[in-house]
């Protein structure tokens, strides 16, 4: 395999590390109002994802600046295409960052409820818009010869791609419930086994769906793989939850993630941006990536620099291991 | 206006924003480990308050200097796509080893200090906040590396017309880097030192609520101002230092930017250094201005000899004219400027006065954090009614010193985004004009510029409100009701020390 073929390999694990970890922060903030029927109650609900939060949304930052990094021309083209929805997403996360932090500074239950709602949008729409971005960028958008997007700035929102926004939102959904019930205990922990199974079979539906429009429109024979295995995980994950398995219900959702990544960037290769306009213009591998050392270079900081990652970041998960429960929760002290 | 002017204004609006936190975080975010440090040595009670104390205002900054960053980091792609794709091959490099090096760790650590005071032992805990602050510095490191790489790009070579990159160590070693990297990082702790400094002596001067007497958290001001004035100190004789280096560099690789911190119309051998302007500065004939001058200290600064000659806008015009052009290519993505002449003389008036207002403004920052040892001595506390005050407004001076840095540091670079490096690889520049992405319409660029600025806009309200409502209620604020000591790590099913 040949670099820009690898970087594009590392461009679609970043995504599946972004999807599988901020798919959980999202969902649990969209649960917020839902599982969460008191302050108390919304507090654990919010402390489960307290220390990782950020760490997770990181993995965006880096997603897109290895795309800047590895292929310029497709960061350039994408982002520039699909400058609304990801506008959009940039207001939702500025508002969702900043509400984590500041709803527990002022004791007062309209401070609280009122950073609540920005958490709830703040969760929903960057999930929906990043989805309506991934899958955009799978049926490709109106570039030309220079990458720039001719025609209407909304041209990001066809209905295919809102298929792919209800997909990672509806995922996001169930996935954050599936947390809760491994990182909660009591009452929350029970409500929120109990809502899994029951919103799964509606919430992941998209995803299939997106699954099946890919693999007839842009899909391969093999790409016909991952996506049973997608929907077996699926099954699998549902079926363990039902018995009360919580942590193989949560893998099996990230082996589901993890083969529905793979079908949408192996629908993609060896493009990875496609002009709608004239396939002459879309953005392949090849045409789009940096320079064989720039690549060398990036190659060997991701070497060093993943698995340092993976091993800091897993060991968080592991220090704050323990389910929280309300009778963890200390009473509010703040001026 | 058209894409260009909305983009420039987001990103010069965006950018300066940003770095409102930035500073506040790198400065702030070091100076928490060494107080936490003091209290795991010594145990002292007080050495915890202050951790626990600055350690709060640093989280609330620090909320929006991450939300603020993630605009930064889209925003190349989003609106400067032409600039993204003809130096992706260089610039992007620097960015993601930012990410993959440096946020990881930050934010991790940050997680692991904020809700492991009970779930790690003291020494990993300790361990956390000096991870999350020195990698605060080394994003920066990262970030500057590639801003510097703007201002004098280096490490490359040409290939078919874009600049591709040939040595990382060059690009990171770039001597700008090496100058700009030091100085900015003592910005930040101009900025931490005069912002404890402020604080503390409101809270010396006070009198506590219930008993008219003074604080009972004393020692904790006391100590916080000392530190912070001689951080504040140290940090400006940095700041001089650093930028006397910087001067130097510009002078051989950007003197257009040079002549245009002078507004020096006209070569001259020796040359002196504008300490005030009036008239007319806008006009690079320099007809009607009117400028009080040190002789010769032009010509010390810029070449560390007093007898250099240093180069004027005008002939410097001419210069730039034979070397990179006369007229902008002709390219209907240039809009107007297509074919038109190309206008090398930066904004005057905002090079000439960023560059004194922000020497001005850290000037008065470090003259109040020596007044403020001077007025602290031997365990002294200032009574005078002024000083509390003048301390607090003092706060302020040290950002806008680093806002004016940034504005002149980038204004100063225009008509270039990329700046043409004079001994450098021929043919590697861009034009701020040519960078802009072209398939975003003006609406859409005008949205996202007013969209932004309202979300910043109220941000900094609440911000400002969430800070002063933490200072004034000073120690109790931020302190467990009952002594810290009860929670050991790791005990079966007790109450999380801290949750949001
Ligand atoms: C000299 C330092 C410096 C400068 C010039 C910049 N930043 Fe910054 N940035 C930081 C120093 C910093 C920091 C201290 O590391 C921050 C501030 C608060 C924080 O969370 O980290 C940060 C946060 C931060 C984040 C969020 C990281 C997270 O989620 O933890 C991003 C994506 C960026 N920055 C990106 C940028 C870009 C693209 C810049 C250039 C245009 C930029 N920053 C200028
Ligand atoms: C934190 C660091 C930075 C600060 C504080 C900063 C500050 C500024 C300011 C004040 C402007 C407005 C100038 C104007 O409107 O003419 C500006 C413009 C700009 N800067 Fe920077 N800058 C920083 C880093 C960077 C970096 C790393 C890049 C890399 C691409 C960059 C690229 C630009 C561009 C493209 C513009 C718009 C064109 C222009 O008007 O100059 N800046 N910046
Ligand atoms: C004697 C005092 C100072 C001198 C001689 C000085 C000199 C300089 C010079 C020459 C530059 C431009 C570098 C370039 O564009 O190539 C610069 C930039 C800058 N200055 Fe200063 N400066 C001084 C004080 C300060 C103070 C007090 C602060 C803030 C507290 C500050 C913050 C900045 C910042 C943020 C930049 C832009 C970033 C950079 O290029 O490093 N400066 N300074």
């Amino acid at each position: 395999m040949d670099l820009p073929v690898i970087w594009f390999v590392i461009i679609a694990l970043l995504w599946l590390g972004y999807l599988f970890l901020e798919g959980f922060d999202f969902g649990v903030g969209m649960l917020l109002p839902v599982l969460g029927r008191d302050e108390t109650e919304r507090r654990v609900l919010i402390n489960t994802i307290g220390p990782v939060w950020d760490g997770n949304e990181v993995w965006l930052l880096v997603a897109a600046g290895a795309t800047f990094a590895a292929f310029p021309g497709w960061y350039a083209s994408l982002f520039s295409a699909a400058y609304l929805p990801l506008l959009i997403v940039l207001l939702a996360l500025i508002g969702r960052g900043v509400a984590f932090e500041y709803r527990g500074k002022v004791d007062s239950a309209r401070w609280r409820r009122n950073w609540d709602r920005v958490i709830v949008i703040g969760s929903w729409v960057p999930a929906l818009g990043i989805g309506l971005v991934l899958s955009t960028n799978v049926f490709g958008l109106p570039i030309d010869a220079n990458g720039d997007r001719v025609g209407s700035a909304f041209s990001a929102f066809q209905w295919p791609a809102l298929l792919g926004a209800l997909a990672v939102a509806g995922f996001a959904l169930v996935h954050g419930a599936v947390f809760l019930s491994l990182k909660t205990a009591g009452e929350i922990r029970a409500r929120a086994r109990a809502l899994a199974l029951r919103m799964a079979p509606v919430a992941l539906l998209p995803l299939v769906l997106l699954l099946v429009l890919v693999q007839f429109g842009d899909g391969f024979t093999w790409t016909v793989a991952p996506i049973a295995v997608a929907i077996v995980a699926v099954v699998v994950a549902l079926l363990r939850l039902r018995v009360g398995r919580e942590g193989q219900a949560f893998a099996g959702l990230g082996v589901a993630l993890a083969a529905t990544v793979v079908t949408l960037f192996g629908a993609l290769f060896p493009d990875v941006l496609p002009s709608t306009l004239d396939p002459a213009f879309s953005l392949t591998v090849d045409n789009a990536s940096s320079s064989p050392y720039t690549l060398g270079v990036m190659s060997w900081v991701a070497l060093f620099g993943t698995p340092a990652v993976l091993v800091y970041q897993g060991w968080t998960y592991w220090v704050f291991r323990k389910r929280i429960g309300t009778d963890h929760i200390p009473p509010v002290h703040v001026p | 206006m058209d894409v260009l002017d909305v983009a420039r204004w987001q990103f010069g609006i965006t950018t300066v924003y940003h770095f409102l936190m930035v500073p506040l975080t790198i400065g702030l975010s070091l100076l928490v480990a060494g107080m936490q440090t003091a209290w795991y040595r010594t145990g002292k009670p007080q050495y915890l308050k202050m951790t626990k104390f600055w350690g709060k205002l640093m989280l609330i900054n620090f909320a929006m200097g991450v939300v603020t960053g993630i605009v930064q980091e889209f925003q190349f792609g989003m609106n400067w796509s032409a600039y993204s794709r003809f130096v992706g091959d260089v610039f992007g490099a620097p960015l993601a080893m930012e990410g993959l090096l440096a946020f990881f760790v930050e934010s991790t650590f940050l997680g692991l200090w904020i809700f492991g005071w009970d779930r790690l032992s003291k020494r990993l805990h300790l361990a956390s906040v000096w991870a999350f602050s020195l990698a605060t510095m080394l994003s920066a490191y990262f970030i500057l590396a590639a801003n510097s790489w703007m201002q004098h790009p280096v490490g490359i070579e040409l290939v078919d017309g874009r600049p591709q990159l040939n040595s990382i160590w060059a690009l990171l070693s770039n001597s700008t880097v090496l100058a700009a990297f030091p100085h900015a990082i003592a910005g930040c702790f101009a900025v931490a030192g005069t912002f404890l400094v402020g604080i503390a002596a409101w809270h010396l001067a006070r009198k506590h609520r219930d008993t008219a007497a003074d604080d009972p958290d004393r020692k904790v001001w006391f100590a916080s101002l000392r530190l912070g004035s001689w951080v504040g100190l140290v940090a400006f004789a940095a700041v001089a230092f650093t930028g006397d280096l910087q001067s130097k560099l510009m002078f051989e690789q950007q003197p257009m930017k040079m002549a245009a911190a002078e507004a020096l119309c006209h070569t001259e051998q020796p040359a002196g250094f504008s300490v005030f302007a009036y008239g007319d500065v806008q006009r690079p004939d320099c007809e009607n201005v009117k400028s009080i001058t040190v002789p010769a200290l032009l010509s010390f600064l810029a070449n560390g000899d007093v007898d250099s000659e240093v180069k004027g806008v005008q002939q410097l015009v001419g210069e730039y004219k034979a070397r990179y052009g006369e007229n902008y290519p002709v390219d209907a993505r240039l809009g107007e400027l297509s074919g038109k002449p190309i206008d090398y003389v930066p904004n005057l008036p905002v090079t000439y006065w960023g560059f004194r207002l922000m020497i001005g403004f850290g000037a008065i920052a470090a003259a109040a954090a020596a007044l403020a040892l001077w007025l602290t001595r031997r365990g002294r506390v200032p009574r005078s009614r002024w000083f509390a005050p003048l301390a607090l407004a003092s706060i302020a001076t040290p950002f806008l010193a680093n806002s004016f840095g940034w504005i002149f540091t980038e204004m100063g670079r225009q008509p270039f985004v990329v700046a043409p490096n004079p001994t450098g690889v021929d043919g590697v520049w861009m034009y701020t004009a040519q960078a802009v992405s072209a398939g975003v319409t003006v609406s859409e660029a005008l949205f996202s510029l007013v969209a932004l600025t309202t979300v910043y806009g109220v941000l900094a309200v609440v911000e400002v409100f969430l800070l002063r409502r933490f200072v004034r209620a000073g120690v109790e604020g931020v302190m467990p009701p009952e002594p810290d000591s009860g929670a050991k790590p790791d005990s079966g099913d007790d109450v999380l020390a801290f949750a949001y």
